[in-house]
């Protein structure tokens, strides 16, 4: 058994397997996510490989029984025991596709006790401040972050990392890529603004109010499970993010110079 | 016969610069409250007959009481049917 540590968000998980290949995958998936250093208790989950599983096509069903997390798709079953930080994952391939879809679900069921959250969401530094574009598929995130100018550091173009740190919130960057192919750098800075993209005939900046904040937010939310506690958490996380960070609707057209009204 | 109403206890609710944001834990379906249903889920303690709460909006909203009572009752049919209130004959525990 061998395995690597995915560290996403300050939060290190030890993945382990019996298969060399996957291994090399996995460390080839998260390059620049994975730590070597010893790390105090990461939370564990093996990963073992299980031949007659089908092609994962259908939705992800996330549900929580007795303080165990049942992730399912028909190409992964994955167990989650958060008291003892340990899980198990089933899948039918050696691909990073499921291990992938699993990370991205057991960060969102953690982070979401800690009042943090992901977001489907571009997010960047610039001069030391984080920034988050969010918005449905085709409101441009992915445009947002291939304009950026060089001196910009991109933490993701699909999925940003959200949670409290050091009495604020803070962006961090993660491996979950969209459209550009390209893994976010492992940094993360504190949340300056979170900017709702809409695109138009010129590049502005409104404000919105706090209520129309957190309704855009919560609709931008990842989240997977069915489970009123964690539903009722998820409600707090983003009503309490929303009272604290400023919230604008960025209008752009798709050039450069959009990144001037930002900050 | 008097109606009594009380907040579901699948409800995720907070007032945010003055609009009170409704969430239902069981299906994560969000609900912006106008002013009516805010004042009506505020005092949707289970033991105010809704006769009373009607009352108090008929004298809030300055409207006649019949017509604060019938808009209270379409109200709270509607809130119940999104499961963000339930409605009884008997006063709620």
């Amino acid at each position: 058994m061998s395995g690597i540590v995915v560290e996403i968000g300050g939060m290190p998980v030890c993945l382990t397997t019996d298969d060399p290949a996957l291994v090399e995958m996995l460390e080839d998936r998260y390059a620049g996510f994975t730590t070597t250093h010893p790390v105090a208790e990461p939370l564990q989950l093996r990963i073992d490989l299980v031949p007659g599983l089908a092609s994962g096509a259908d939705d992800v069903r996330v549900t929580r029984t007795n303080g165990r997390w049942l992730f399912e798709r028909s190409d992964f079953v994955a167990e989650w025991w958060p008291q003892s930080g340990q899980g198990t994952l089933r899948q039918a391939l050696a691909n990073p596709y499921s291990v992938d879809t699993v990370l991205r679900i057991l960060h969102s069921v953690t982070l979401v006790p800690q009042g943090g959250f992901l977001l489907h969401a571009a997010s960047a530094i610039r001069n030391g401040r984080a920034f988050v574009f969010s918005g449905i598929s085709g409101a441009g995130k992915t445009t947002i972050s291939r304009l950026a100018p060089p001196d910009v550091t991109l933490l993701s173009d699909e999925i940003s990392y959200i949670r409290p740190c050091e009495g604020r919130y803070c962006a961090f960057g993660t491996p979950f890529a969209g459209e550009l192919a390209k893994v976010g750098e492992n940094v993360n800075a504190p949340l300056d603004t979170v900017y709702l993209l809409a695109q138009g005939p010129e590049n502005r900046r409104d404000p919105v109010t706090p209520a129309e904040a957190a309704r855009a937010l919560l609709r931008n939310i990842l989240f997977f499970a069915e489970d009123p506690k964690l539903v009722e958490l998820v409600f707090r996380a983003a009503l309490d993010c929303v009272a604290r960070v400023p919230v604008y609707r960025l209008t752009f057209v798709p050039d450069p110079s959009v990144w001037e009204t930002i900050g | 016969m008097s109606l009594y109403v009380a907040r579901s206890s699948a409800i995720a609710a907070r007032v945010l610069d003055g609009e009170m944001i409704v969430m239902s834990t069981r299906d994560s379906t969000l609900f912006t409250l106008n002013e009516t249903a805010t004042e009506i889920w505020q005092a949707a303690d289970g033991r105010t007959p809704l006769e009373e709460i009607a009352g108090r909006l008929s004298e809030k909203f300055e409207v006649e009481p019949d017509a604060a009572l019938r808009d209270a009752e379409e109200c709270c049919r509607k809130l119940a049917e999104r499961g963000i209130l339930v409605v009884s004959e008997e006063p709620i525990a």
